[in-house]
């Protein structure tokens, strides 16, 4: 379990799967979403297991969710912004 | 370090691991030398195509050798899963050609048309667009029909290579890697190959190793005067179904990626990417599945074609040092059935049929009649 060093400073709101997430200006949605304690961001195409981030810096792919319903986002390398709505991605995104 | 087997195979790519596992379930003792990462590795960068129409206009033999291996490619693809656990993803749906004119589409049916007559009715035909529709639901209006192929298909290549090593392996092939192969000790039926301080002694030897093939052929006297030819790969993130039929330029993979691809570059043995290629491969797909544009491309890649002067493959044996065997082409993938399961025991027997005549590298020196 992640935890903030000064949880004062998380000002900006969004939401994942429809419930209220705080995050500090310049979080990633991957280091917001950690440090809420959210452990699973989505589920894998070919056998539907559980991920969450691995490697923080866009390389691995396993930190993929939905935001603003755009599918396939890295959340490591999205910057989190207020009102923002984040999503679990469920297995391949759909063609659009 | 000395090692003597029955079979030598140069060359781990798909074309050479094809083989040897082919020639290791005849109950031969085989070698499998193979290069390493200096090598320029065709097997490691292809788009995995099991592709029958259009191959062999104007060659019969080779059209018939390309249909025999997608018939093939089935029992191989199964005798590999129960070897090794590896599923190929073999699937054989049918491969469609997007036309995007008129003038596209009456070239396709003039070659169809010649094909037909050359080579016999393997099924292909022309197709408008409203069947096309029915097909490829996402399909755009610019498509004015594609060619269509009951016998085409695909797989995924790195599964395949894998599965082929592995399987070769199980029998007890000897697999070596890092082995560039320096000379060959040839007399009829005994050859000595030289790597670094290894050697490997055998009464049979095949070239197959890729563009490495037009410098180590001439130690046994053959002939493989094969030169590179670029393509460009780039590969989407991965997305539910939609794309079930091959094509020549976009395929989706079973895990969901879709492959974009089929650049052709003469540009030696440059092994780069280049933004103007890709630019081009995704405009063409974009006009016939317009849907893919805000998919995001995760990777590209370039890969080396291994080309002979007419394209066709080369297969023959050695006059002057019988028991050594050439075999190449740039499509490793297609024609890995047949190599495994048609061409290895012919090598093994010491005879190629008489059919193979027309593969022999003659036919570049032939007098004009």
């Amino acid at each position: 379990m992640l935890k903030r060093l000064d949880p004062a400073q998380a000002t900006l709101r969004f939401t994942f799967e429809g419930e209220p997430v705080a995050a500090r200006p310049g979080d990633t949605v991957a280091a917001a979403l950690l440090a809420a304690g959210v452990g699973v961001f989505r589920e894998t195409p070919v056998s539907g297991a559980p991920r969450a981030p691995y490697c923080m810096m866009g390389v691995c792919f396993d930190c993929l969710v939905e935001i603003d319903r755009v599918p396939n986002r890295q959340a490591c390398l999205t910057v989190v912004a207020d009102g923002m709505d984040v999503r679990r991605q469920h297995g391949a995104r759909e063609m659009a | 370090m000395s090692e003597a087997v029955d079979a030598a195979v140069v060359g781990g790519g798909l074309v050479g691991s094809a083989i040897a596992w082919g020639l290791a379930k005849e109950g031969a003792s085989v070698a499998l030398l193979d290069e390493g990462d200096v090598a320029f590795r065709a097997a490691r960068g292809n788009f995995g195509l099991v592709w029958v129409q259009g191959k062999g206009a104007d060659m019969p033999a080779y059209a018939h050798w390309t249909l025999r291996s997608s018939e093939l490619w089935p029992q191989m693809a199964s005798a590999l899963a129960t070897a090794t656990g590896v599923d190929v993803a073999l699937r054989q749906p049918g491969g469609l050609i997007f036309c995007l004119s008129d003038e596209e589409l009456e070239e396709r049916g003039a070659l169809i048309t010649r094909m037909h007559n050359q080579s016999g009715d393997i099924g292909t035909r022309i197709i408008d667009r409203a069947e096309l529709r029915a097909m490829v639901p996402g399909i755009s209006d610019r498509v004015v029909g594609a060619a269509y192929c009951p016998k085409d298909g695909h797989a995924n290549p790195l599964a395949t290579l894998r599965a082929l090593q592995q399987a070769f392996l199980a029998l007890g092939g000897s697999y070596r890697p890092n082995r560039t192969v320096d000379r060959i000790d040839a007399a009829p039926h005994d050859f000595t190959l030289h790597c670094g301080a290894a050697q490997v002694r055998c009464r049979t030897l095949v070239i197959a190793a890729g563009l490495g093939s037009a410098r180590l052929a001439p130690m046994v006297g053959l002939d493989m005067p094969v030169t590179p030819l670029r393509g460009q790969i780039m590969v989407t993130e991965r997305m539910r179904p939609f794309l079930e039929y091959a094509t020549h330029t976009v395929r989706q993979t079973a895990e969901g990626s879709v492959m974009l691809g089929d650049s052709h570059e003469d540009v030696g043995f440059d092994l780069g990417t280049s933004a103007e290629v890709m630019q081009e491969i995704a405009a063409r797909n974009l006009m016939a599945l317009p849907k893919l544009a805000d998919a995001t491309v995760v990777r590209v890649w370039s890969a080396l074609r291994v080309m002979t002067p007419d394209g066709h493959p080369i297969y023959a044996q050695s006059e002057r040092f019988p028991g050594a065997f050439s075999a190449t082409c740039h499509s490793g993938v297609t024609l890995a059935g047949a190599h495994a399961l048609a061409l290895a025991p012919a090598i093994l027997a010491g005879e190629l049929p008489p059919s193979f005549d027309s593969f022999s590298p003659r036919r570049f020196h032939a007098q004009a009649a």
